[in-house]
């Protein structure tokens, strides 16, 4: 079942970017960089990456992480049996960072991300971008900017399908279920 | 059913390449490769083995292998224990299960064993705790399942067909557990023609069962092949019979640059090491254009730690029983 379409989705995403350029320094020395989490959050990341450019200075290729390695249940489900290497084509140090998933849930692939990210340096900032938020984080880690809340029932999974479109499926794993709680965008 | 492989198919130890199946070679490939950027990052280490011991036992020198399994253990952030038995109470006759229970009394999680006795790596792995993993890093003429993956790892990186492939080994087959892992990673990974080179004094009894083409003639051998894996002459594994002179093994059977002219022009030139230069191979090959040797050693970290973190990750169930 498709919850958004693309079109709904680039306006989410219209939006998004416009509330990373009001956050976001105008210029930043070095230049602030978008960095997605494969495979969903580095569609995203591309596409806020074609929104920001020319409005705010951005390094010029996207970052992609691959948190495999650093997954916190690595010892119960062991490595994804398709990592791909994370690619940082620009130094981080002192550069400000946006950070992109696509959904947010427990929070723990953030933690991941975060870990993996000061393997590569310190960056001078790191905001959160996502373009679902999804109830129930189970880590202290929240969204700076959020494209729409939603909260599907237990055992319902969201999913991104792309690059394009970008489209936003429900799957239910049972199939007895339905419905989802739809909450109001936040502001 | 295989020892190497636990009850719902997960790979707890690595003990041989036989068995494992195409499409776990080339996961480890793959994983490797993953890890394989790492050394440009400002912190070259990951987490997945942080608090786990690892414990390096080598009943036989090594520099490569032992010092490559180190750093890829390390670069997991595992503890590392080294064990020199040239200096422990093995020795003193401390028996293999014996120095095996102490380990386990000190709480490893995973044993990296080198043996001269083929099989040793067998014998830990169906003894061990069933929490212990178990690498083969060569256990006698039988079985160096991680150098047979770093060496594939490298023709893949030159070389992504295998099918288009015409790979030569030149040298001491009968001895290498080198080749008879090579062979093995080979086929599974359906290399089109395989090729050994070598006296008939030291090629395996059972070389008709490899599924390679034998060659006696160096000249005719190396022709148009793509890859050239030179071995070395491992005269502690030889009875005075089987021993050539140096010499004149060299002038019969050494890669040289003009027999190297026989192959494809963009064959690569691959060596296990330690080379020994103008026996088996000749200088200027060893340190030419075409020689990726030292790329090996380089590829040798990321293979170990994907076979570490690929045999170390997951819940574990029971091991298959072996041999049945």
């Amino acid at each position: 079942m498709i919850l958004l379409d693309s079109q709904a989705i680039d306006g989410l995403l219209d939006r998004m970017a416009d509330e990373l350029a009001t956050m976001l320094p105008e210029a930043a020395n070095p230049p602030c960089a978008i960095i997605g989490i494969h495979t969903g959050g580095v569609w995203v990341a591309r596409a806020l990456h074609r929104r920001l450019r020319g409005r705010i200075e951005l390094a010029g290729d996207v970052g992609t992480l691959d948190i495999s390695f650093y997954r916190d249940d690595f010892s119960r489900i062991g490595v994804s049996p398709r990592v791909r290497p994370s690619s940082l084509p620009f130094a981080l140090d002192d550069r400000p960072v946006v950070l992109v998933d696509d959904v947010l849930y427990t929070g723990r692939t953030i933690r991941a991300a975060l870990d993996e990210l000061f393997d590569f340096g310190r960056p001078s900032l790191v905001r959160l971008a996502v373009l679902v938020n999804r109830c129930c984080h189970e880590l202290p880690i929240a969204a700076d900017v959020s494209g729409r809340d939603i909260s599907p029932e237990h055992g319902e999974h969201i999913k991104l399908s792309g690059p394009a479109p970008l489209e936003l499926h429900l799957q239910e794993r049972d199939p007895g279920t339905s419905g989802i709680k739809e909450q109001t965008p936040t502001p | 059913m295989n020892p190497q492989l636990d009850k719902d198919g997960n790979l707890r130890h690595l003990l041989e390449i036989e068995g494992l199946g195409r499409d776990r070679v080339v996961q480890i490939l793959d994983t490797a490769e993953s890890l394989l950027p790492l050394t440009e990052r400002a912190v070259k280490k990951l987490p997945l083995l942080r608090g786990r011991t690892v414990v390096n036992l080598f009943y036989e020198p090594s520099t490569r292998t032992r010092m490559t399994f180190e750093l890829a253990a390390k670069r997991l952030s595992a503890d590392v224990l080294n064990l020199d038995v040239d200096h422990s109470s093995a020795r003193k006759g401390e028996s293999l299960l014996d120095t095996l229970r102490n380990l386990e009394a000190m709480h490893m999680d995973m044993l990296v064993i080198r043996h001269p006795d083929s099989g040793a790596a067998h014998f830990f792995a169906t003894h061990a705790d069933p929490q212990v993993t178990v690498l083969n890093a060569g256990d006698g003429s039988h079985a160096h399942p991680t150098q047979a993956l770093l060496d594939m790892f490298t023709i893949r990186q030159h070389k992504p067909d295998f099918a288009a492939l015409t790979v030569a080994i030149v040298g001491d087959i009968a001895h290498s557990r080198v080749a008879r892992s090579q062979i093995a990673a080979l086929r599974l990974l359906g290399t089109g023609e395989i090729r050994v080179i070598a006296p008939h004094t030291l090629l395996p009894a059972d070389i008709d069962r490899l599924g390679v083409k034998v060659f006696t003639d160096i000249d005719h051998g190396l022709r148009d092949a793509d890859v050239v894996i030179t071995l070395r002459l491992q005269r502690e594994r030889m009875q005075g019979a089987d021993l050539p002179g140096s010499q004149e093994y060299f002038r019969h059977y050494g890669v040289s640059s003009e027999r190297l002219a026989l192959a494809s022009p963009d064959a690569i030139v691959m060596h296990p090491g330690p080379i020994n230069r103008g026996v088996e191979i000749a200088s200027d090959v060893a340190d030419g254009p075409q020689s990726v040797i030292l790329q090996q050693v380089t590829n040798g970290i990321a293979v170990r730690m994907a076979v570490m973190a690929l045999t170390m990750g997951g819940e574990r169930t029971a091991a298959q029983e072996p041999g049945t």
